[in-house]
């Protein structure tokens, strides 16, 4: 039996009238990167952020590295690692001085200090530029820096809320790297939040979440799986005439989606060679995707993540939502 | 299964990553970590202060114009009711206090910065009390003060107060009480507010006041009575004094001009000792202290 890094039952919290997290239950194992996946306003940040003791369950019970988040505050705070959305940095301290401060709240021990220091900062590739300013760092590299400080103090649980939020595309993938290199050298449990579908396929497990609920959780492939079809896409001419066609001869819906004629098969691959024999229509090129876990977001709610934001952040919705 | 080891935990053992891993046991709690606390905030606001050294210049900026401008303007003026002192030489301690008045202010409300740019949440979330940090922070706000004061004592000999070691140990004590008081009363204020703009209107608000009412820049004796009241419910008050007390000491003054300059402070025709005086703002810093720790406590 593996020892669970997190364990939530029932985890409840509201604000005023609004259910923010409605019932959650969760177990990751020690070991794991699990993402918790879904559109701002879905409760993602108000569940971790009971998890990480900044904020009070009004019911149910979390347990973080064998420690109860309410009655053992202290001893959870020693055990997690901690990497905000905003950033958190002394801008007037050098990278290092921010990581000493870290180091002595923590209370490491001063004869590990050096040498832990030297090691997140290598990971996260900052030690040459340890002396600097913080102020002088990119956005990229404060992000790093945060994620180094987040890793001093060995921590069991590293909690990392949405950690590529505002940046760049190049840096979001360096980001990635470095997590995956920290999963290699240390032992360690990352539990971060996410609303891009395309990272959230860099983790063990994923749950989505939706108005204060799970609706799904699995691998990203199982829940790929489910979804069980693949995305095709035609280059027509006349794309009038590939949607009328593909109705009547193979009895599918498509759409226009992206400018290209869409239709979701269950094998996309076998679909091609019975598309050109019987389609009747000039073709100019395919391409057969993979599920993506967009798709799984769609078929488990009926919306997609953008859609979904959109709708959260309407606030007479929001209203009409927390009514009911 | 509830220890805080970091021994690999669970079933597959897990291989000792290359280049000599570096395994942190960080230990339970306990003073100790209190103190550790308390210790790097207290560090953090020297290095902070000790990089801004426009903030270094600005804070004594101040105190001078009201010791050598305002206070040479007005010599001429005074002279009449100075018994023969000059008016800068009576105003000094005023100054002295002021110096970190204003320093003390102005280290407070680095809490409301850290709030703005997302430090604060460093320290809120780490597993040491939250009276290490508000400690910490008075702390330090009391050390950089009573540099600045160090500063403006320096500069005794341009009105015409000597040099003395025992004034200097007399006044930097006070002025590092003073100091603690300030920067406590002033995150006390700054917990609360969020915004800078909010915070320096406050304090704009309430030092003048709290300055002109503790007797800094006139003498105690033949006050109107409401003003008189004022007086001694003004914190300030209980530290110009004696800081006043420690300076006039060491200067040649007839007794006269003493009774005149330096009447001392009364409570209802009680004439309070200098150790009453500073049992006084002992009072307050301690008050303040653990309205701030208590303010911190739910932030």
């Amino acid at each position: 039996m593996s020892e669970l890094a997190v364990e939530v039952r029932d985890l409840v919290k509201r604000f005023g009238d609004v259910e923010a997290v409605r019932g959650i239950d969760l177990d990751v194992p020690a070991g794991e990167t699990f993402g918790f996946l879904g559109p701002n306003g879905a409760g993602k940040s108000t569940t971790i952020s009971m998890l990480c003791t900044l904020l009070r369950p009004d019911g149910g019970s979390a347990l973080v590295a064998g420690h109860d988040v309410v009655a053992e505050r202290d001893e959870v705070r020693r055990s997690i690692g901690l990497v905000f959305q905003e950033p958190t940095l002394d801008m007037y301290l050098t990278a290092q001085q921010n990581l000493r401060f870290h180091a002595e709240l923590y209370g490491v021990p001063k004869a590990v200090v050096p040498a832990r220091m030297q090691l997140v900062m290598e990971m996260v590739g900052l030690w040459e530029r340890r002396s600097s300013l913080v102020s002088t760092y990119s956005g990229g590299m404060k992000r790093r820096l945060e994620i180094a400080r987040g890793l001093l103090h060995a921590p069991r649980v590293l909690f990392l809320d949405e950690p590529t939020v505002g940046l760049d595309p190049q840096t979001r993938a360096s980001i990635w790297s470095y997590i995956e290199t920290l999963k290699e050298q240390e032992d360690i449990t990352i539990f971060l939040t996410t609303h891009y579908m395309d990272e959230a396929e860099h983790c063990d497990r994923i749950a989505i979440i939706d108005q204060g609920k799970i609706i799904a959780l699995d691998t990203p492939e199982a829940l790929k799986a489910s979804v069980g079809k693949d995305r095709v896409q035609l280059q027509v001419d006349d794309a009038d005439a590939a949607i009328e066609a593909l109705r009547e001869r193979f009895d599918l819906d498509a759409t226009i989606a992206e400018g290209h004629v869409t239709v979701a098969v269950p094998a996309g691959e076998a679909f091609v060679p019975r598309l050109f024999a019987e389609l009747g229509v000039p073709i100019r090129g395919v391409s057969v995707a993979r599920p993506s876990l967009d798709d799984v977001f769609m078929s488990y709610t009926g919306t997609t993540i953008r859609d979904a934001e959109a709708r959260g952040a309407d606030p007479m919705l929001a209203m009409m939502r927390g009514r009911h | 299964m509830a220890s805080t080891s970091t021994a690999p935990a669970g079933a597959a053992p897990v291989a000792a990553p290359p280049g000599a891993p570096v395994r942190v046991v960080v230990p339970p709690g306990g003073w100790r970590a209190d103190l550790r606390g308390i210790k790097v905030v207290w560090q953090r606001e020297l290095i902070r202060f000790w990089r801004d050294k426009l903030r270094i210049v600005t804070s004594l900026f101040q105190p001078l114009i009201f010791l050598f401008v305002l206070g040479g303007g007005l010599a001429h003026l005074a002279s009449g009711g100075t018994q023969g002192v000059d008016l800068r030489t009576f105003m000094y301690p005023g100054v002295l206090a002021m110096a970190v008045l204003f320093t003390a202010m102005f280290s407070a409300a680095s809490v409301v910065w850290d709030r703005e740019y997302g430090f604060l949440r460093e320290m809120l979330v780490a597993p040491v009390r939250r009276g290490s940090i508000v400690l910490g922070k008075c702390l330090g706000g009391a050390t950089v003060a009573a540099f600045q004061g160090l500063i403006v004592m320096a500069l005794a000999p341009l009105v015409h107060v000597p040099y003395s070691a025992v004034m200097v140990a007399e006044v930097l004590a006070l002025q590092l009480l003073l100091a603690f008081m300030i920067t406590a009363f002033g995150v006390m204020c700054a917990v609360r507010i969020k915004q800078m703009q909010a915070f320096m209107a406050l304090m704009q608000m309430l030092v003048m006041p709290l300055l002109f009412l503790s007797g800094a820049l006139f003498p105690l004796s033949g006050l109107p009575r409401w003003l008189e009241v004022l007086n001694r419910f003004d914190p300030l008050t209980y530290a110009v004094n004696p800081i006043r007390t420690a300076v006039f000491d060491r200067i040649d003054l007839t007794p006269a001009a003493r009774a005149a300059l330096l009447p001392g402070i009364t409570w209802f025709g009680w004439q309070v000792p200098i150790g009453v005086q500073a049992l006084v703002v002992v009072g307050f810093a301690l008050v303040m202290t653990t309205v701030a720790i208590w303010e911190f406590r739910s932030a």
